[in-house]
């Protein structure tokens, strides 16, 4: 038995130790927001914070994580009023929408780190992919979304 | 209402809600979305449950409740192309309702089905949402509009063309009356109009175009907007698949006896050409399960193809007879006589549509209903096809559409809906298939690999006067199972080349088809987005040899065509073309057709002396013709700049024994922010008869436009791609 929080919620987990925290989140939790695209870390759409550092739940078991603290989309706000939400929401970023849960996690952890990011820190950390190529706008709502947090 | 008593009914017994609003709750609050007091709004699920009634219809479109809320059916699928949006915006046009008081949700395909097509064809494929239904949704709107104003007019003992509508209120403007739709809606809903109203014409056009944020996007920023993939049903079980690798092949064996005693397996599954391991709890216990089965395949000669091979085959086809697609002219007698000759061949891949949700369904498989929860681009088609292979009669199917995770063409095969069927039947139990991200690459029906020959000629002023187009690839509608007559060619086979717009007064294009095991199929703008490479590219050589500029040479040559040269002026233009730039850069052009729209790019690159090419700048100029929403179209045309940028600079599917050899993004690579150059889009919509599509367009001119780009750079020419293959150390 695994104990984590998510979402400020705790949960008993009794699943096989190997089991990736996607697969915890999405089918035993049912937060369906944070979503599967590679399994290989290689997309970022899973992008979830573990103890507050952005991390690929697909290829995090859940066995490491006894004890952890685990946000997910669903746990960024109750009514879409985080920053990093209102930016893509302003800029109209999402397309098909399925990658997004993952860009704005790793956003939000990127800009704790980078509050006032150039163009290139982004270039550097953001490394999600979009097969919409929502890119332009993803990074216009980055840079707003800095602006928003820091006013 | 029968309809409201079949949702009551069978809604909660379908469904488990993970989020906190009530069952079959479909809005929600976006109280706290800037935009929430001015926009439309759609449910975070966008399927219909059960029931494709609502309370208060005037139509299968239309709703009106007594507090004027107006619920509006969208029967296409969003993919982020925006027609969710877009279509309702028309009706809206014409209904001359409030839009903030708008909520859109899909159509039942079931409902489609029973009432005779209602919703007309739903679909969404080549970039038909918008233009293939403007006309059927603006009469929808145009006619529930007079029909509230005949109510209106009845109420009041005054003739209807004595009253108008606006924002949802019927105004009697002799007497100053006035009346809300939701007070006029019931009476509304009893009258059919003698005579069906004109429908606008776009000069008449009030509320459109507008730039409107999308619909869809709130529930896409907070994890709420459902997929197919998100589809949850009670006593649900997951399943994990491999096809065989080479397609066409058969299972020949599985040897499952490996997975006695694995956590929570229940079977596996032996399909002709593939097996499934289903599991409880999570889909991660049949993935992991099923990477420990070792399947026998028969592949029969198929399972010694390889790339190399096919590249022979299709540059030998080369020199054979072929099928005329256009003949101007006498490219021959022009050839003989011609200054100047130039002959050049161009190849491009096989790739895969790889939409970040893999492919996916979940079914519930019972006597006499089943019901599918998938993202599909073709609802109708997606129930037909599981009617079939339940064998339970289409009206007993309903096919629950989600948010569509990307599509680009390959989400209207309904072969994962097949699968899972397949494998329900077996488990007898509620299951969600999911493939791999593997399995979606490789078990992709892919863009077509193919070969173009050209042949031109050239006057003493450098500019063709005749050329020709040979092309070899394989046939989609053939893996679509369609078949045309005999001296036909299909349309995408030479999409791009046979609708340039270049005068050229011998011009010839011809065809071959050779089908080869691998499936091929409708992938962003179809033909273009790989021939427009070939094409510009092999403009751009003549002119280079000719010494001629590239975008005046292209002005010449679209003499007379006002749309052509606008779009083709305004690329160049807002793209600098002409300011010089430093050793190492270059600019390159192209422009196309597809789906009645236009599309020119100018692109700025650097290539490093190590040989990267980064693509520094896109400017990008489009004529749809008409608009309905300039931010979508906007949004289409940088993400299809990105998505045709991936296959330019790293796309390739190659073949090794007869299977892909790329599985996954490490392999399969992806254009990122990092790669993602800055995009200007300039709309130039011309009118005209016909609408434009704009979400494939865009795809065509930015390979053609980077390897030109690259030409100026090096002075190195592409004429294969991915350009990732291309060693360009030392060149610029």
């Amino acid at each position: 038995m695994i104990t984590i929080e998510v979402n400020g919620t705790s949960r008993q987990i009794d699943i096989e130790p190997d089991t990736p925290l996607l697969w915890v989140l999405r089918d035993v939790i049912g937060l369906t927001g944070t979503k599967f695209g590679c399994g290989i870390a290689q997309c970022g759409a899973c992008t979830v914070h573990i103890d507050g550092r952005p991390m690929r739940s697909c290829s995090v078991p859940i066995g490491a994580l006894d004890g952890a603290k685990v946000t997910t989309i669903e746990g960024l706000s109750a009514d879409n009023s985080h920053p990093v939400q209102r930016a893509w929401i302003a800029e109209d970023v999402p397309q098909c929408g399925y990658c997004q849960s993952g860009q704005i996690m790793a956003t939000v952890a990127f800009l704790k780190i980078f509050p006032n990011p150039t163009d290139a820190d982004i270039d550097a950390n953001i490394t999600n992919i979009c097969r919409c190529g929502t890119y332009e706008r993803l990074r216009r709502a980055i840079h707003r979304a800095a602006d928003m947090l820091k006013a | 209402m029968h309809g409201t008593r079949l949702a009551s009914a069978l809604s909660r017994r379908h469904f488990l809600l993970t989020a906190a609003t009530a069952a079959g709750g479909f809005m929600i609050g976006i109280g706290a979305a800037p935009r929430a007091a001015r926009a439309a709004t759609v449910p975070w699920q966008p399927w219909n449950d059960d029931n494709a009634y609502a309370a208060n219809e005037i139509d299968a479109w239309i709703a009106i409740d007594p507090d004027d809320s107006i619920l509006i059916r969208y029967q296409r699928s969003e993919m982020g192309q925006g027609s969710m949006t877009a279509l309702p915006m028309m009706i809206t046009e014409e209904l001359h309702c409030d839009w903030s008081k708008v909520r859109i949700e899909y159509a039942s395909p079931n409902r489609n089905l029973r009432e005779n097509k209602v919703y007309g064809p739903m679909v969404s494929a080549g970039s038909r949402s918008v233009r293939g239904s403007q006309k059927l949704v603006q009469q929808v709107g145009a006619s529930a509009r007079e029909r509230l104003i005949a109510a209106a007019a009845a109420r009041w003992n005054v003739p209807a063309s004595e009253c108008t509508a606006a924002q949802s209120v019927v105004t009697h403007a002799a007497s100053g009356r006035t009346l809300r739709y939701g007070e006029l809606a019931a009476d509304a809903a009893k009258i059919a109009l003698a005579k069906e109203p004109a429908i606008k014409t776009p000069d008449q056009f009030t509320f459109i175009p507008r730039p409107m944020p999308r619909v869809d996007v709130v529930h896409k920023t907070d994890g709420s907007a459902k997929f197919g993939i998100d589809a949850q049903v009670p006593g649900m079980v997951f399943a994990a698949i491999t096809a065989c690798p080479v397609p066409g092949g058969k299972l020949r064996s599985v040897d499952d006896s490996v997975l006695a005693g694995a956590p929570g397996v229940l079977q596996v599954v032996k399909l002709p050409n593939a097996v499934a391991v289903v599991a409880t709890e999570s889909f991660w216990r049949a993935k992991r399960a099923l990477s420990r089965l070792q399947p026998e395949w028969d592949v029969g000669a198929a399972g010694k193809v390889d790339s190399e091979q096919l590249s022979k085959e299709y540059r030998a086809a080369l020199d054979e007879p072929m099928v005329t697609a256009r003949n101007d002219g006498n490219v021959d007698q022009a050839m003989s006589g011609a200054a100047k000759t130039f002959e050049a061949i161009y190849e491009t891949p096989y790739l895969s549509h790889s939409p970040m949700e893999p492919m996916n369904a979940t079914v519930n498989l019972q006597a006499d209903r089943l019901d599918v929860w998938v993202g599909t681009q073709a609802a109708d088609e997606a129930l037909e096809a599981a009617a079939k292979a339940s064998g339970l009669k289409p009206e007993q199917v309903y096919v629950h559409n989600g948010f569509v995770g990307g599509g680009f063409g390959r989400r209207d095969a309904s072969d994962e809906v097949k699968q899972a069927i397949a494998i329900a039947k077996v488990v007898q139990r509620p299951v969600k298939l999911v493939w791999t991200r593997e399995e979606d690459t490789r078990q992709d029906k892919f863009r077509p690999h193919a070969v173009v020959a050209f042949k031109a000629a050239t006057g003493a002023d450098g500019m063709p006067t005749a050329w020709s187009m040979r092309v070899v690839t394989s046939s989609i509608l053939a893996s679509v199972g369609r078949r045309l007559p005999a001296g036909k060619v299909e349309p995408q086979a030479v999409n791009g080349l046979a609708n340039n717009g270049y005068s050229v007064p011998n011009t010839r294009i011809e065809a071959a088809i050779r089908n080869t095991h691998l499936p091929v199929w409708y992938w962003r703008a179809p033909g273009v987005n790989q021939h427009v490479f070939a094409i510009e590219s092999f403009l751009d050589e003549i002119a280079a040899a000719s010494h001629l500029d590239p975008y005046r040479m292209r002005r010449k040559l679209l003499a007379g065509k006002p749309d052509w040269l606008k779009v083709l002026d305004t690329a160049a233009e807002k793209g600098d073309w002409g300011k010089p730039l430093p050793a190492g850069r270059g600019r390159g052009i192209a422009i196309c057709e597809d789906d009645d729209s236009l599309c020119a790019q100018v692109v700025e690159v650097t290539v490093t002396p190590s040989g990267e090419v980064k693509v520094n700048r896109v400017t990008a100029a489009l004529d749809p013709r008409y608009m309905v929403n300039p931010l979508t179209i906007a949004e289409q045309v940088e993400g299809s700049v990105i998505f045709g940028l991936s296959a330019a600079l790293y796309g390739k599917i190659a073949i090794k024994d007869g299977a892909a050899v790329q599985g996954n993004f490490d392999t399969y690579r992806m254009v990122r922010l990092a790669e993602a150059p800055k995009i200007d889009v300039h709309l130039t919509p011309s009118g005209g008869k016909v609408w434009g599509g704009i979400a494939e367009v865009a795809t065509g001119p930015i390979s053609a436009a980077v390897a030109n780009a690259i030409f100026a750079a090096t002075g190195k020419r592409i004429r294969t791609l991915p350009i990732s293959d291309h060693d360009l150390r030392g060149s610029a």
